[in-house]
């Protein structure tokens, strides 16, 4: 872990991650309690854009679906709820189960594909389910399903309480990151990461390179997954809405302005993506305009998104 | 004569109306090195890819250690120990040459769904790909990404991977290609060196190097196996003279 600070660049993550684990107070302190809101969104939108770099920065399968499991991991919180069932267990599990399972059909049938097909045809399968939840009436269409009670953890968590859920959030990040992190460093990873810039090779080499990527989609599938539970938890509203390919948009987005296949490239996009959103939508309405100018002038100046900037910022003071 | 390690019979692959390979019959002993020739476009990597398993054969039978693979894809052949290279040098460039042998080391090593310890930190894995960057001569460039290495060296390295799979056959396509004459003369010294170990289906381009390395030459000629037999044979084979070497070739090889 030494060796892990040495370098500017992890002084600032280290930073970073402290003022995330000190947010709570800070909110309190400035009597801010909005941002603790902003800050809860801006984590599970995090993770899920963790997810999808595992396939996407690290596997070079670019997901233009990955919104519909942010969906499906919110209505496994959403319709047991409905029904009465608040069991937090039960309904991760549920999620777990869904989320794995959606990956398996999804990738089995993506997964042959490659590049611009790929993109599309996960496009489909997301707008499929989206259209699936649009359908279903009694789960309120489009106007979407209200949880009355977060997910319960009797004697463990009460997500009930902001801070409580903030920091339930803040510590599945951080776990996705960490596995995310030794996944790709793993002999798994390794193959993962060859097949994205030399699939021939990797086959050559002995690799049932399709089973290995398969494997990866369903993780990244069941991660974000969870993300879609914890976003159900926080909204306590679920809408099909949160599932649109546009979604799936932005979280590309996120990953490319962060830094595509590196660990807080996603976090960083995220943050700064929310903020800016937020930001520039109270000041003009025409705010999607400057935000893509941004985007054009971050893909195009800085190589590696932020964190490539602040790694060249790092390498130059050090 | 002992058991071929590699037995081809009929085989034949084409692609719409082009016949790129036909009726080829092909043998190859342990520990020896069957080198194919013939012209550009005469269906020898095409050959090579069919019995890599890229591309599945549309009749004939390939045997391979008394198993018939000629239905098994890709990488469940190379799992077997059929290793190939390619032509056109075919690594992972952003890699370092130490983690390109790494992962033909992990190959061997059994399934890789392992998702926690990390794999350049295995010291099992590091020493054997150290081992065959080592046989190939690129040790001291180990840890330099494969792109920043000459394109000789990216040869080097497509053997060393290849080595690394511990591979009971070697499927070499022109391994010399593209390589300055000290270069070659390496190779060559090296492909000879590891003739004890393992068989190798070798074509190339360099009739110097395919003259001095083969034990058996074959010469294919619009897919059809045109002539078989010992350097000396083909040497003098007045048909291959005509269909392949008769330009002055043969009279410097």
């Amino acid at each position: 872990m030494t060796a892990l600070f040495r370098s500017t660049a992890a002084r600032i993550y280290a930073v970073l991650i402290t003022l995330l684990l000190m947010a709570p107070f800070l909110v309190e302190w400035f009597n801010q309690p909005f941002y603790l809101d902003l800050l809860s969104r801006i984590l599970i939108l995090s993770i899920a854009a963790v997810s999808l770099n595992l396939i996407m920065g690290y596997g070079g399968m670019v997901s233009l679906g990955h919104a519909a499991y942010l969906g499906i991991g919110a209505y496994c919180v959403g319709i047991p709820a409905y029904y009465g069932i608040y069991g937090g267990w039960a309904q991760l599990g549920l999620t777990i189960l869904c989320s794995a399972a959606f990956a398996l059909l999804t990738g089995a049938l993506s997964l042959r594909t490659k590049g611009v097909y790929f993109i599309m045809i996960t496009m489909a399968f997301s707008q499929m389910v989206f259209f699936t939840f649009v359908s279903m009436e009694e789960y309120g269409g489009d106007d979407g399903l209200v949880i009355d009670l977060r997910s319960e953890f009797p004697g463990m968590l009460n997500l009930e309480n902001g801070t409580t859920l903030y920091y339930t959030i803040l510590f599945v990040l951080l776990l996705c990151m960490y596995l995310v992190h030794k996944v790709v460093n793993s002999r798994f990873g390794r193959v993962i990461v060859g097949t994205k810039y030399n699939e021939r090779r990797m086959q050559a080499l002995g690799f049932e390179t399709y089973r290995y990527r398969l494997v990866c989609y369903i993780i990244s599938g069941v991660m974000c997954g969870i993300a879609g539970f914890l976003l159900g938890n926080f909204t306590s509203f679920i809408s099909p809405e949160m599932m649109d390919w546009t979604r799936s948009g932005e979280l590309i987005f996120m990953i490319v302005m962060g830094g595509t296949a590196t660990p807080f490239g996603p976090l960083l996009g995220a943050t700064v993506f929310i903020f800016l959103e937020e930001w520039l939508s109270a000041i003009t309405i025409y705010w999607h305009l400057i935000f893509g100018i941004l985007l054009i002038l971050l893909v195009l100046f800085a190589k590696g998104g932020l964190h490539g900037l602040i790694s060249r910022i790092g390498s130059r003071n050090d | 004569m002992t058991n071929p390690l590699l037995s081809v019979k009929n085989l034949s692959k084409s692609f719409g109306a082009v016949q790129a390979v036909e009726n080829v019959d092909l043998d190859l002993s342990p520990n020896s090195i069957h080198a194919i020739i013939g012209p550009n476009g005469a269906g020898k990597t095409t050959l090579l890819s069919t019995l890599s398993g890229e591309l599945l054969a549309d009749k004939g039978s390939i045997v391979f250690q008394d198993t018939e693979i000629s239905r098994l894809g890709f990488a469940r052949r190379a799992q077997l120990g059929l290793a190939r290279s390619f032509q056109i040098t075919s690594v992972i460039l952003p890699m370092s040459l130490l983690e390109n042998v790494a992962l033909a080391v992990q190959s061997v090593l059994g399934h890789s769904y392992r998702f926690w310890s990390a794999a350049m930190e295995d010291s099992t894995i590091k020493v054997s790909a150290m081992e065959a960057l080592t046989l190939v001569g690129l040790d001291s460039r180990a840890n330099l990404p494969a792109s920043a290495v000459s394109h000789g060296e990216q040869r080097q390295l497509e053997l060393a991977m290849a080595l690394a799979m511990k591979p009971k056959c070697l499927l070499l396509d022109e391994p010399m290609a593209g390589m300055g004459v000290e270069e070659s003369a390496k190779m060559v010294e090296l492909l000879s060196s590891l003739k004890h170990s393992n068989a190798m289906l070798l074509i190339e381009h360099d009739m110097d190097a395919v003259f001095s390395l083969a034990d058996k030459i074959s010469v294919l000629v619009n897919g059809c196996i045109a002539a078989s037999g010992e350097p000396a044979e083909i040497r003098n084979n007045p048909e291959v003279q005509k269909a392949y070497l008769g330009d002055g070739d043969l009279a410097d090889a």
